[in-house]
């Protein structure tokens, strides 16, 4: 089993409303960068990185960070920077992108220079996942969504191209021209990193991942769902000639561990406070409708399971015209009854804790919860989402330690138990046991 | 990708006939009322919805002819269209197909953009043209009012200068069956207008090609587009001619048909 870390590294701003949900509602791209305070952002970005070397020392596998633009609970906005320095200041643990927002990019060659050599300055850690991104992602690089999922397709095609055909060549495709493809840079790892696509509504993707034998990874999303949306996985892959495994699958959720359940019980409830991600369960911030279901974004008929619970779809998944509906008739004070069942979805702490969107607690009671979990998903790889929303450095700290001394040990051993290999363990393109070695000496041979 | 069971649930009797004519290998609705010289409509962004007092008004005086934009209600989507020009040339080759002549052509909104960017690449079907708070250039002054960025009902609501209007029209609540024409419209639109939004910097520089007479209508109170990008088109064309409507918003033709309706017959005759 792959044991990660994530953290969106929000921009906690103690002088700000919207800290430690204080009343401010945080809509989607509402909030101006003037008020932006670079000071706070270096002590930020230096505190996340430090503590992704703390993950590292604890005896993560992986730490993984995230892309978001123009938000405040994600300062990814340029995540292959943070990745570069990882890949400096970190010796063992997989760097990995989840994920590069591909559509926004107009030119994917210079990410396939960038991931390349983030691998190289890694030795070969780097581990690259790929997403559509949001609407937020379109807006705030202007990129078209109705040519969000072409765009998406090409420029991995595209990219795969520059990593594993000696240059130069010449791509014209539908979306992408480039007259001279030869980048002076390789990813270290032969062919190229290993592909992880994590997603939470879309189908196709899903669909597209289990073609590509690549691992997917569901974000934090409810426990029934999830596994509806594996299955689906597993049918893909099935109809494509492969039986898909735990190596395939991997799953995001939020773990924190403390002292005393005291004191769990307390700073887990930071999670729902400070900058949180809008499309989570709790959060304080609004997700703006119109934003999420951008023209031709996302096609509606082609929902996981998952994007049928109420928060992700009012949020994300459904059209805008079922939202303009409930907003009009909320105008009118009737029909509001989809407002209720939003409402209802916005499960309050405890019954988050219940349900296992949020597990928060001393050793002790968290190990039990992850292993319903992984007894309920049988993912290969797993992130512990955590030091998010209000955590304060000291609250990721205690976690990080008791992390090391007794949760991660024990997932490993339940791993072993539970016969849930990773995706470095078997290789999810040939089931078969997975080769650590980079061939670097093929990947000289690319250039003769 | 059409949106046929909404059209067929919403037509009333007053809906006229329609039919499908294959123009440069799509599918391609039309709508006629009327007879007489022949005017062709082309629609906002937010697609055909109705046969409206506009309308029907227009065909007391001419043979109309209303197509659903190429991608738009029932019209085949041209998967290759990345701009407005793209559009102009499919409706351009339409009054080819229907081998119709000294057609008079009403651009609204994105419409008038489209019939803007056809009369640079071929006039000879036209008696006359006629932009009706036409997108189509970025405006010197002020901005585009960006529906990408709004909600359907709010950036219709922005179009009327009385909010009641808005009301009378769509009812307290947008029918959904409206929500999802819009919803649909939209796409279409973000696959041609996506960026720039709603202006071709290529499209200024030609309009003095245009020699048939055009009219420009805008209403001072557009919220939508600065209604002086009027005076900018009529400082680009060679025959144009400016009304400036004291009061109309950006939907003035549903707000003021009986004066629209004036201006183009008198334009037109």
């Amino acid at each position: 089993m792959l044991i990660g870390r994530f953290t969106e590294r929000p921009y906690q701003d103690p002088s700000s409303g919207y800290f430690g949900a204080t009343g401010r509602s945080i809509q989607d791209l509402s909030i101006s960068n003037g008020e932006y305070n670079p000071q706070l952002g270096s002590e930020l970005y230096n505190r996340y990185l430090d503590e992704q070397v703390s993950a590292e020392e604890a005896g993560f596998d992986a730490i993984m960070l995230n892309e978001h633009h123009s938000t405040p609970f994600c300062m990814g906005g340029t995540v292959n920077t943070e990745a570069a320095i990882l890949a400096r200041i970190t010796d063992k643990v997989k760097i990995v992108i989840n994920g590069n927002v591909l559509p926004i990019w107009d030119d994917p060659l210079w990410l396939a220079e960038e991931l390349a050599t983030i691998d190289m300055i890694s030795k070969g850690r780097l581990v690259t996942g790929w997403v559509r991104g949001t609407g937020r992602e379109s807006i705030a690089h202007n990129a078209p969504p109705p040519f969000n999922w072409e765009r998406f397709q090409e420029a991995h095609d595209f990219i795969i191209k520059a990593w594993t055909t000696p240059g130069p060549f010449r791509w014209e495709g539908e979306h992408y021209d480039f007259r001279y493809v030869n980048p002076w840079m390789r990813p270290y790892q032969n062919p190229h990193p290993q592909i992880m696509i994590p997603g939470v509504v879309s189908k196709n993707t899903v669909k597209w991942a289990a073609e590509h034998r690549y691992p997917y990874l569901m974000l934090a999303t409810r426990l029934e769902p999830t596994k509806a949306s594996f299955d689906y996985y597993r049918e893909v892959a099935h109809e494509s000639g492969y039986e898909a495994g735990p190596q395939h699958l991997g799953y995001l959720f939020k773990v924190h561990v403390d002292e005393t359940e005291e004191l769990a019980y307390e700073t887990g409830k930071k999670f729902l406070d400070g900058p949180g991600n809008i499309f989570l369960e709790g959060s304080r911030g609004t997700a703006s409708p119109v934003l999420q279901n951008l023209p031709g974004l996302t096609d509606r008929k082609n929902l996981l399971p998952t994007g049928e619970i109420g928060f992700v779809a009012a949020s994300r998944g459904r059209s805008a015209a079922d939202v303009a509906r409930e907003n009009s008739s909320n105008e009118s004070g009737s029909r509001n009854v989809r407002a209720a069942q939003t409402q209802a979805t916005l499960a309050d702490y405890d019954t988050q804790l219940e349900n296992y969107t949020i597990i928060s607690g001393t050793p002790k009671t968290v190990i039990p919860k992850i292993r319903h979990v992984l007894e309920t998903l049988r993912p290969g790889t797993i992130f512990f989402w955590d030091g998010d929303g209000a955590m304060t450095h000291d609250d990721s700290m205690r976690s990080l330690r008791l992390m090391g001394s007794d949760v991660i040990p024990a997932v490993k051993e339940m791993a072993k138990e539970l016969d849930l290999p990773g995706s470095f363990e078997i290789d999810t393109k040939t089931n078969e046991p997975y080769d650590p070695t980079p061939a670097i000496a093929d990947v000289a041979g690319g250039g003769a | 990708m059409f949106l046929k069971e909404i059209i067929v649930a919403m037509k009333t009797s007053t809906e006229p006939a329609s039919r499908i004519v294959n123009v440069a290998g799509l599918d391609i609705n039309i709508r006629e009322a009327g007879e007489g010289k022949p005017l062709v409509i082309l629609h906002r962004s937010t697609g055909y919805f109705e046969w409206d007092n506009f309308t029907n008004k227009l065909a007391e005086s001419f043979h109309v002819i209303y197509p659903d934009l190429p991608g738009f209600g029932n019209s085949e989507r041209p998967d290759w269209a990345r701009e407005a020009r793209d559009l102009s040339i499919i409706m351009a080759e339409l009054l080819k197909v229907l081998d119709i002549k000294d057609v008079t052509l009403v651009g609204l909104g994105l419409g008038g953009f489209i019939a803007a960017e056809l009369a640079t690449m071929n006039q000879e079907r036209l008696s006359n043209l006629i932009l009706i708070s036409a997108a189509g250039i970025k405006p010197e002054t002020g901005e585009i009012l960006d529906q990408m960025l709004i909600d359907h009902t709010e950036y219709v609501r922005q179009g009327f200068t009385e909010a009641s209007h808005f009301v009378d029209l769509f009812g307290d609540a947008v029918h959904p069956d409206i929500l999802d024409i819009w919803e649909f419209s939209r796409i279409m639109t973000a696959r041609i207008s996506w960026s720039p939004y709603m202006f071709n910097r290529r499209l200024p520089p030609l309009l003095n090609i245009i020699t048939v007479p055009t009219l420009v209508i805008f209403g001072n109170n557009d919220t939508v587009i600065p209604y002086t990008v009027g005076q900018q088109f009529i400082d680009n064309l060679s025959n144009g001619q400016l009304e400036i409507i004291d009061g109309g918003g950006h939907l003035v033709e549903w707000e003021m048909p009986d004066k629209i309706c004036a201006l183009i017959v008198k334009h037109s005759h």
